[in-house]
């Protein structure tokens, strides 16, 4: 990997080079900020915009037109000053604003005046029994692999959840010659009711045309199941079966190759939390988000988050709001005085309340059932220490316990994935447990490194006169 | 009013738990008073070594209590195993300190020399082991490891479950939980302790206080004193590989499920439990030093821990006169000590009082140190 | 398990996995090649032996981990294909290097 030198310090950090981490960038460098981009991808978009520049598929209908839209996103990126990193993990950020990276094998400290965390979202969990059979995979590996390596399921394909990404990589499969045994939709039969106030507020965003033309096409081309209230893979070393039962009283059993999981999208918040932000339980969106001002500050100074990472609402409010974090961040850094930053947000502070405003209908309606984000019995909870629902539920039975001692009585989010596939189904099954909401119960507490690094890495570091005393002693 | 409780235990972590648990035993009406969930809980930070080898310097006294808990040990194990289900892990393999320079062991040795050589010290074996020797046992040793102290007393558990157990245990006992429930007074009213909280106050005949660094703020409620300090410990957590190490050092362990656990630091820095990197990666530079393998292992956590610290570094064990019925117990090695909590101070506290034998664990030998 | 499309323009490079010659595109990740290879599973867990395979595609849930030219758990999917690249299935506990 070529590319200049790091340097020591710069006057803005990003992390993430998804729809808001490019935004943000272009726009600081832009305005002169002396800017890094770090991301984890080998080439900038993110997961929304995977392999934009570089995606084998050659038919530009298979993916749909918001996909291309970040083709110019990524252009810009790439012609902006700001120095992008690719193939780089960050691990540790610090609130003084010191940054832990790993890069080629190596680690490196450097200091940032000012931090935008854009770490965007991540799969919900989606703990049902069987979910860590070979074959079980998210929809959203399903959909990396069709942009990224052109490559779809072969065998017998089902999909099962709810969310609009779920009917996209349906009609995306679809449309580039893939097969789809079933769909098998988890979404509660309640939730249109309760979805429609906010309709005119769908009806008025762009989402609409774009949700029904896609729900049409879907619907001519798949077998449909509707009103799924139970699900399990089973199989021995791989998945081999898909049984599922409905509302209607139907239970069925499926051959199936793969399974693809999806019930919506959660903020990445690892890092975020590590750092001490502070974060709330939103009761709509059923997850934690940091608590952010208009601009994306976060509770810590330093700090920024922009994108998904501070609250789902897609890759067009991610770019806005990867704009505003980076216009606030020139504004504390001096570069720009709060009247041009006023000025220079005003577009994007249009394109947000455009783009969040269908959400609150999507949120509504794909909201997923309790019965999915709670396991029961043998379902694992945490796939890394391979905890079981029945024993997190023993637990919270002995005692009103939180995340953190759960944490240290079962091992239960004590893994490398540091909680992102268990985190929130731990919380929602002591809350409900405990019978109190999952602000009372809050959520595990994280430390660096947020991803792995080796001992010898660790190792590598600067120390002070002052650390090594302070371990070797005697 | 009468009491709810014969006892009422501050504090929920390894020394509460093992109290209350060996209280419970001993068939009396217990209440354990937990915090949150997020709150210092020295417990969740340790080093689950049940360790012999260099304890008692300056207090004989505590390297035969030491000894004590550590031959008790396994009763405690086989115990928790056969009420709970619960395999705590343990075993006494014998312990090593290693030394990354010839200056390091003759200072170990000196060291060791003068704790035996105290008056009325315990007698058990230990050995100074060169280089050679160590290979025979260590056999992925680094080339800087000029050899090693090694006690064949020394052991390790699973802390973590260890503490579950006592937890399962004693609600089986019948001793009661209760978390978020911090206590910001005690009352003592004819013989009957009153532990108030912002909304209740539970009734207990009996008071002991075992809440960490929180007993400096609780013990002068039953007039006793606590003078306790945090001292922050950082480890650093790999994956889980290939068991290659079965014996405990001192800095480096394998866990039972194959995690290895790299210490250990001491840092005077007040209640800040954050992880620092400067510390971390010195602990870990020093372990790749005596085991290279280390060096591709992949780091999954770190945390730092306070441990509630005594001026000697030496527990307090104390009772109250002007509050009969009211005691104290804090240390800092909550494992190692699991088993005389468990199975000899609690019956203690049971029956009433501590023996004599714990007189000199009082916090009074602090005023005795500052009077001379 | 999965299978390429037929529009996809390829340089192919060659990686060995478990000792097998595999065919890959350049510029895929590992896990992509290995599921196109027909490897559903890439480790077995070190706490129960379970076999496990990807699951998220994108660094989060640890599940891919193999050896990559002896450096044992790295993810998979995180990790480009190189010509003569070798591959191992991790079965329980990361080996122990010498």
């Amino acid at each position: 990997m070529s590319g200049p030198l790091l340097k020591d310090s710069y006057e803005l950090a990003v992390v993430g080079a998804g729809p808001a981490g490019m935004a943000a960038a272009t726009q600081a460098a832009e305005l002169g900020i002396e800017t890094v981009v770090f991301d984890e991808q080998a080439m900038p978009g993110g997961q929304i915009y995977r392999s934009m520049n570089e995606t084998p598929l050659r038919d530009p209908a298979i993916l749909g037109e918001a996909y291309w839209r970040g083709a110019a996103l990524v252009e810009a990126f790439q012609r902006s000053a700001a120095q992008y990193v690719p193939q780089a993990t960050v691990w540790t950020v610090s609130r003084e604003g010191e940054i832990g990276v790993s890069v080629g094998g190596a680690v490196r400290l450097l200091r940032a005046k000012r931090v935008v965390l854009a770490t965007g979202a991540l799969e919900r969990p989606f703990p049902i029994g069987g979910w860590t059979l070979p074959g079980v995979m998210t929809a959203g590996a399903a959909q990396i692999l069709l942009k990224s390596a052109a490559m779809v399921g072969s065998g017998r394909v089902v999909l099962a959840g709810t969310g609009p990404l779920l009917w996209l990589l349906a009609a995306q499969y679809l449309r580039a010659g893939g097969a789809l045994t079933a769909i098998l939709e988890t979404t509660p039969r309640g939730n249109l009711g309760r979805a429609l106030a906010h309709l005119p507020g769908f009806l008025a965003s762009g989402y609409l045309r774009e949700g029904f033309a896609l729900l049409g096409e879907v619907r001519r081309r798949a077998n449909l199941v509707r009103s799924v209230i139970a699900l399990r893979a089973g199989g021995g070393d791989r998945l081999t079966d898909v049984t599922y039962r409905t509302a209607g009283g139907l239970e069925v059993t499926l051959r199936a190759d793969i399974l693809l999981l999806h019930q919506g999208v959660v903020p990445n918040l690892n890092l975020a939390v590590a750092i001490g932000c502070k974060h709330v339980w939103n009761e709509v969106q059923l997850c934690f988000v940091p608590v952010l001002d208009a601009w994306g500050q976060s509770s810590v100074e330093t700090v920024a988050i922009a994108g998904d990472g501070g609250g789902i609402a897609g890759a067009v409010a991610a770019e806005a709001r990867g704009h505003l974090a980076a216009l606030d961040a020139a504004c504390r850094l001096g570069s720009i005085d709060a009247a041009a930053r006023d000025r220079l947000a005003a577009t994007h502070v249009g394109a947000l309340r455009e783009a969040q405003r269908g959400r609150r209908f999507l949120d509504r309606l794909f909201r997923p059932a309790k019965r999915f984000r709670l396991a029961r019995g043998r379902t694992l909870v945490c796939r890394c220490e391979e905890v079981t629902a029945r024993q997190v539920r023993d637990a919270a039975a002995l005692e009103r316990i939180g995340p953190n001692q759960l944490k240290a009585f079962l091992r239960c989010g004590m893994g490398p994935c540091q909680g992102r596939l268990c985190g929130l189904t731990v919380t929602e099954m002591l809350a409900d447990a405990h019978g109190v909401s999952p602000d009372d119960i809050g959520y595990y507490r994280l430390r660096p490194p947020v991803k792995p690094i080796t001992v010898g890495e660790l190792a590598s570091l600067p120390k002070s006169e002052a650390d090594i005393a302070a371990v070797e002693r005697s | 009013m009468t009491a709810e409780f014969d006892v009422a235990v501050i504090g929920g972590g390894l020394v509460g738990a093992a109290l209350a648990w060996g209280i419970a035993r001993e068939h009396q009406r217990v209440v354990v008073l937990d915090e949150g969930d997020v709150a210092h809980r020295a417990s969740r930070a340790n080093f689950a070594l049940i360790w012999v080898q260099s304890k008692g310097l300056g207090m004989p006294d505590y390297a035969a209590w030491t000894k004590r808990s550590s031959d008790a040990w396994q009763g405690l194990a086989q115990e928790l195993k056969q009420t709970t289900g619960i395999d705590v892990a343990f075993s006494r393999p014998g312990g090593f300190t290693l030394a990354l320079s010839e200056a390091e062991l003759e200072s170990r040795a000196r060291l060791l020399q003068r704790l035996h050589n105290q008056p009325n010290m315990v007698r058990y074996p230990y050995e100074m082991l060169d280089r050679d020797a160590l290979l025979k046992v260590l056999p992925q040793i680094g080339p800087e490891v000029v050899g090693a102290s090694y006690c064949p007393l020394d052991g390790q558990c699973n802390s973590l479950r260890l503490l579950y157990a006592l937890h399962v245990g004693m609600r089986q006992l019948g001793a009661e939980y209760r978390a978020n429930h911090v206590v910001h007074a005690i009352d003592y009213h004819n013989g009957v302790f009153f532990l108030r909280n912002s909304s209740t106050a539970v009734r207990a005949e009996k008071v002991v206080l075992a809440a960490g660094i929180g007993n400096a703020r609780l013990a002068p409620m039953v007039g006793l004193k606590a003078p306790v300090r945090p001292q922050r410990g950082q480890v650093v957590v790999t994956e889980r590989v290939e068991k290659f190490l079965d014996h405990p050092l001192v800095t480096i362990r394998q866990t039972d499920e194959g995690t290895v656990m790299l210490g250990d630091s001491q840092e005077e820095v007040g209640l800040d439990d954050s992880v620092g990197l400067g510390v971390a990666s010195a602990i870990a530079g020093r372990a790749v030093r005596m085991f290279p393998l280390l060096n591709s292992l992949n780091v999954v956590r770190t945390w730092a821990g306070l441990r509630v610290m005594t001026q000697d570094g030496f527990p307090i064990y104390d009772e109250s006169s002007s509050r009969p019925g009211a005691f104290l117990a804090t240390c800092h090695s909550g494992v190692t000590l699991a088993a005389v909590h468990a199975l000899v101070v609690a019956p203690m506290i049971a029956a009433g009082s501590l023996v004599a034998d714990l007189d000199v664990f009082s916090a009074r030998r602090f005023d005795v140190q500052t009077a001379a | 398990m999965f299978r390429r499309l037929p529009d996809a323009a390829v340089t192919l490079v060659t990686i060995a996995v478990d000792g097998l010659a595999v065919s890959a595109r350049a510029g895929e990740t590992v896990a992509a090649a290995l599921l196109a290879a027909g490897f559903g599973a890439f480790r077995t867990t070190p706490a129960s032996g379970s076999s496990r395979g990807p699951y998220c595609m994108m660094g989060v849930c640890f599940d891919c981990l193999v050896a990559v030219d002896g450096v044992g758990s790295r993810q998979a999917c995180l990790v480009q294909v190189r010509e003569g690249m070798r591959i191992e299935t991790q079965r329980g506990r990361r080996p122990v290097g010498p």
